[in-house]
């Protein structure tokens, strides 16, 4: 074995992570590799420092609303999804409604109301490449399964 | 593995359990990944708020804990990119944007008993990059072996402590710097 080979069994000696056979190993290595016993030297500095950092507590009053917090958002998320559904159904509605009204009016030429047709029809071939390219991302994730 | 169950079929009050169980450490993990108080807070909270929503796909035999923590995970490094996307738009070309955001964020006020070389631990910590950044908080503010972090990250024990050795030199590289002394100058 190298001394790269040693620095897995380093890091579990440094975190007492080994299992005695592997100790012993890696203290014989250690008596006749003078690099390798002054890098754990200066891990185990590392560790004193990095262990002598402790983060301040946060007050009590943060704990005691926590789980509020997170109920009030909860609650609120259905809420929001609800509002926002009703909302896309109203502006439908509202856009093609207008646009019957326009389309069926005479004094209006016939310019106005081709490019007003288009325009619907452009934003929803828009809506639907959106919808289709998500579905499609979504079904391709690798990823989905492995997050659950 | 019942409480699981039970949110799964939606019950709140099994999963404020969870909540009350996780919500420290929670804060604590998001706290070494982002750096400030404020928005550890916020991400913490929202990841519980997306681990319910989503909970009832989770398989019934997965442990809480290590399925939760890639949603807190996902939520702090989609945060941190945002807010270095945001530091890049602001900044002058000459800066370098990718060291102050992380730097800048790490703010030396959530250490305890604050002194010059704790300070600049947690400033170095910040530096790192992210996937060295995780197995340092969770290995030292988390107090986790290598099996749970394993767990947690999805890979195997090999893999944490390499990237613990990794994580470490970069630190040790970090805190040896020629501005402003180097590890031996840390008591």
């Amino acid at each position: 074995m190298t001394c790269h080979d040693y620095k897995d069994l380093m890091m579990g000696y440094l975190d007492n992570e080994l299992s005695a056979e592997q100790r012993q190993r890696f203290e014989e290595h250690l008596t006749g590799c003078p690099e390798c016993a002054k890098e754990l030297e200066e891990f185990k500095r590392l560790k004193a420092i990095t262990d002598e950092v402790t983060l301040v507590e946060p007050e009590d009053r943060i704990w005691h609303d926590y789980w509020d917090n997170i109920y009030n958002r909860i609650e609120r998320g259905l809420g929001w999804i609800v509002f926002s559904v009703a909302g896309i159904l109203l502006v439908i509605y509202a856009g093609f409604k207008l646009i019957e009204e326009l389309i069926k009016d005479p004094t209006l030429g016939y310019l106005l109301k081709i490019a007003l047709l288009a325009l619907t029809a452009g934003l929803a071939i828009l809506f639907v490449s959106v919808l289709r390219e998500r579905l499609y991302f979504w079904s391709k994730d690798r990823y989905r399964d492995v997050r659950r | 593995m019942i409480a699981m169950q039970r949110c799964r079929r939606g019950s709140k009050e099994a999963f404020e359990v969870f909540v009350r169980k996780y919500m420290k450490q929670a804060y604590f993990i998001a706290l070494g990944l982002v750096g400030n108080r404020e928005d550890a807070l916020d991400l913490s909270q929202e990841a519980f708020v997306r681990a319910y929503r989503n909970i009832k796909h989770v398989k019934s035999d997965r442990r809480f804990f290590p399925w939760f923590y890639q949603i807190l995970k996902n939520l702090c490094v989609s945060h941190l990119r945002r807010r270095r996307y945001r530091q890049a738009s602001s900044l002058d070309a000459d800066d370098c944007p990718e060291v102050a955001a992380a730097e800048d964020h790490f703010s030396p006020e959530v250490v305890v008993g604050r002194d010059e070389a704790k300070n600049r631990v947690w400033q170095a910590i910040g530096k790192l990059d992210e996937k060295h950044r995780e197995v340092i908080i969770l290995r030292h503010f988390q107090g986790m072996s290598y099996e749970q972090i394993a767990e947690a990250l999805f890979c195997n024990k090999g893999t944490v402590t390499s990237r613990l050795y990794y994580a470490r030199k970069r630190l040790k590289e970090l805190l040896g710097a020629p501005k402003g002394g180097g590890i031996n100058d840390v008591p």
